[in-house]
């Protein structure tokens, strides 16, 4: 039988690292949302005791509507569009790549390391290489060249080019758009699923939030800046979302090949008995079989790059406006400003963003292990 | 299917090649642009290789970054042995010690490798500061083996998971104890865990860049920093960057073309299944 000695050796080995995680896990999140209420940074930021204050929420306020700290909105629009354009790029060409491999070509293996090489490599060296790589007046530009075509005019990192410009006064406005349009969504999908009830149900606040935006859109408080402050997609993002989608989709890759791997080949068959073609099978068997694995890439992928700090140091370096994120911003107020409390509402900021991620997804698998 | 080459797999073929280049191309302009003489460089040629090779770029940025490349080499060997010593214990007591609440634990374990480190940045860096433990390699390698438990933890546990349990109860029956059991057993039986751990935490930890910029100063430096620095000027001479980035990616890129599969695992193990 197993002592009750060997038991208590058994929480002993495991005390050491829970005491390391809480301390440096738990302990210092509640230390950093700590600093972000106070006015750490002000005055002798670096002293051994330095004067601190509690401030309340007045760091969050300059950040959501301050005009000093303009830049973290903007941050907070380039995180937005880099991480739908990163996961969705790296989730196509990754399942795109797993397909062409799931046909068995001759040098699969090799394809296959030659894919998911970029993964070992450090988001520096990526970073410098493509830097180099889409350098304005070389690069990739002057690619055309060599077959005798004109260089393409695209500044990449160094672009000014900014799309789809909306005015941060409206964000509540287009928060209401947009939960709207995804509830019409839930509707249509519902009532194609026959489910009259959900639909109804989705339908009611979905009409309601419409009816709101169109007649009573004065009514929808704006988001308190003093002046318009206009917002949008900066085209200098391209660039790095190119790189990190050039070093992540063999991961993508990987994660589709293990699960493909994982559909028994009766099931292809039966498909194709049933008369459908190598690309329908994939549509209609592989791809709801492989759903999990879609819905793991997506938060894997969309926290990394919520957190990506790494490569943007490399491509454009820690000043660049155009490229910046929240990660980024929070390094040079902290360590270069010594602006400490701001440094931590951005963190803390960016934690949240990444635990709503996160945390279902981890819940979700605590569940798993425990009905086993 | 047929292996015949019928025109679908002709396109497959093609697809592949094609998206191959994509790959390897970064590849190529590294080493054409590394050993290129400084003089020859400019944008207008980028993609023609230079008809002299020319080495100097290489020994030049290797003595330049030769103390980051010393401190990264102790930096990942202390943080790797250490995390996986600690993530191989955790394992085998939460996979064959179970306790009541072990799985809720461990879920918290797990939570500490998917933050955003910039929301314990600050007090890390205060806390190492008051140790005196800030700026050098200590503080550094500590850093890495107390986040580095997570994943470790994680990976050793499902390689243990899968050792049964009959196997351990009838050792402990024979009187073996819980150190017996892990010495004599577990750890033999999962060797290979071992592996994917070493070779994840050493690519990780080679490869880190924020707590390395944050937390050390100019002489600790780890080699991601350097290479920063090295590349991060305005003027810069392009051959010593792109030779600095063959230097810093070399030893994680032999491991993965050595142990390809075993990195696969680890990589795996980070989507957190079982």
């Amino acid at each position: 039988m197993r002592s009750r000695k060997d038991r208590l050796f058994a929480i002993l080995v495991l005390s050491p690292s829970i005491v390391l995680l809480g301390l440096f896990v738990y302990w210092f999140i509640g230390q950093t949302i700590y600093i972000s209420f106070t006015d750490w940074g002000k005055v002798a930021p670096l002293a051994a005791h330095p004067p601190i204050h509690f401030v309340g929420l007045e760091n969050y306020k300059t950040l959501f509507t301050g005009i000093l700290e303009g830049r973290f909105r903007q941050d907070l629009v380039n995180t937005f569009f880099f991480t739908l354009f990163f996961v969705l790029g790296s989730i196509g060409l990754g399942l795109f790549l797993a397909i062409l491999l799931d046909r068995e070509p001759k040098g699969k293996g090799f394809f296959r390391t030659l894919f998911l090489y970029p993964m070992s490599l450090s988001f520096i060296v990526t970073g410098t290489i493509w830097r180099w790589l889409l350098a304005p007046r070389g690069g990739v530009n002057v690619l055309p060249r060599l077959v005798g075509l004109p260089a393409l005019r695209f500044e990449w990192t160094n672009s000014r080019t900014q799309i789809l410009q909306f005015d941060w006064q409206d964000l509540p406005k287009l928060t209401v758009l947009v939960v709207a349009a995804v509830l019409a969504f839930l509707v249509v999908r519902n009532l194609r699923r026959g489910r009259k009830w959900q639909g109804l149900f989705t339908g009611i606040p979905a009409v309601g939030l419409v009816l709101w935006y169109v007649f009573g859109g004065d009514l929808i408080p704006s988001a308190g800046l003093l002046f318009p402050e206009k917002h949008g997609f900066n085209l200098a993002i391209i660039g790095i979302i190119i790189a990190a989608i050039w070093q992540f989709s063999g991961y993508t890759m990987a994660l589709y090949l293990a699960g493909l791997r994982g559909i028994p080949e009766e099931l292809r068959e039966s498909a194709r008995i049933d008369g459908c073609n190598e690309f329908q099978m994939y549509r209609r068997v592989a791809l709801p079989l492989l759903k999990p694995i879609t819905l793991s890439a997506v938060i894997i992928l969309g926290h990394i790059s919520l957190k990506t700090f790494d490569l943007v140091f490399a491509m454009t370096g820690p000043d660049h406006a155009s490229t910046d994120m929240p990660s980024v911003l929070m390094f040079i107020r902290t360590f270069r400003g010594n602006q400490f409390a701001i440094g931590a509402a951005i963190a803390v900021v960016l934690f949240i963003l990444v635990a709503l991620v996160v945390i279902p997804y981890l819940f979700s698998a605590l569940r798993a292990r425990s009905s086993t | 299917m047929s292996t015949r080459l019928s025109p679908t797999r002709v396109a497959l073929y093609v697809l592949l090649v094609l998206i191959s280049l994509v790959y390897l191309i970064p590849i190529y302009m590294t080493f054409i642009t590394a050993l290129k003489p400084p003089a020859e460089i400019n944008l207008e040629t980028a993609w023609i290789p230079s008809r002299h090779l020319y080495w100097a770029s290489f020994a030049d940025a290797f003595n330049r970054m030769f103390p980051n490349l010393r401190n990264s080499l102790i930096l990942t060997f202390f943080g790797t042995i250490l995390s996986a010593l600690l993530g191989s214990l955790n394992g085998y007591v939460l996979s064959k010690w179970r306790f009541r609440g072990a799985n809720l634990i461990f879920t918290l374990m797990l939570f500490g490798m998917f933050i955003p480190y910039q929301i314990i940045l600050i007090p890390l860096f205060q806390t190492l500061r008051n140790m005196h433990l800030y700026g050098g390699l200590p503080g550094l390698i500590l850093a890495h083996v107390v986040y580095g438990i997570p994943i470790t933890t994680l990976i050793f546990r499902n390689f243990y998971v899968q050792i049964p349990n009959e196997v351990v109860e009838s050792a402990s029956l024979d009187g073996a104890g819980f150190f017996e059991i892990y010495r004599r057993i577990v750890f033999p039986l999962s060797w290979l865990g071992m592996v994917v751990v070493v070779i994840w935490q050493f690519t990780q930890i080679w490869n880190d860049f924020l707590f390395g910029v944050t937390l050390t100063n100019h002489e600790w430096q780890p080699i991601t920093v350097a290479l920063a620095y090295l590349a991060g000027g305005q003027a810069v001479q392009w051959n010593l960057p792109m030779a600095g980035s063959i230097l810093a990616a070399l030893p994680p890129l032999l491991i993965y073309i050595i142990f390809g599969r075993y990195f696969i695992s680890g990589l795996l193990a980070g989507s957190v299944k079982g």
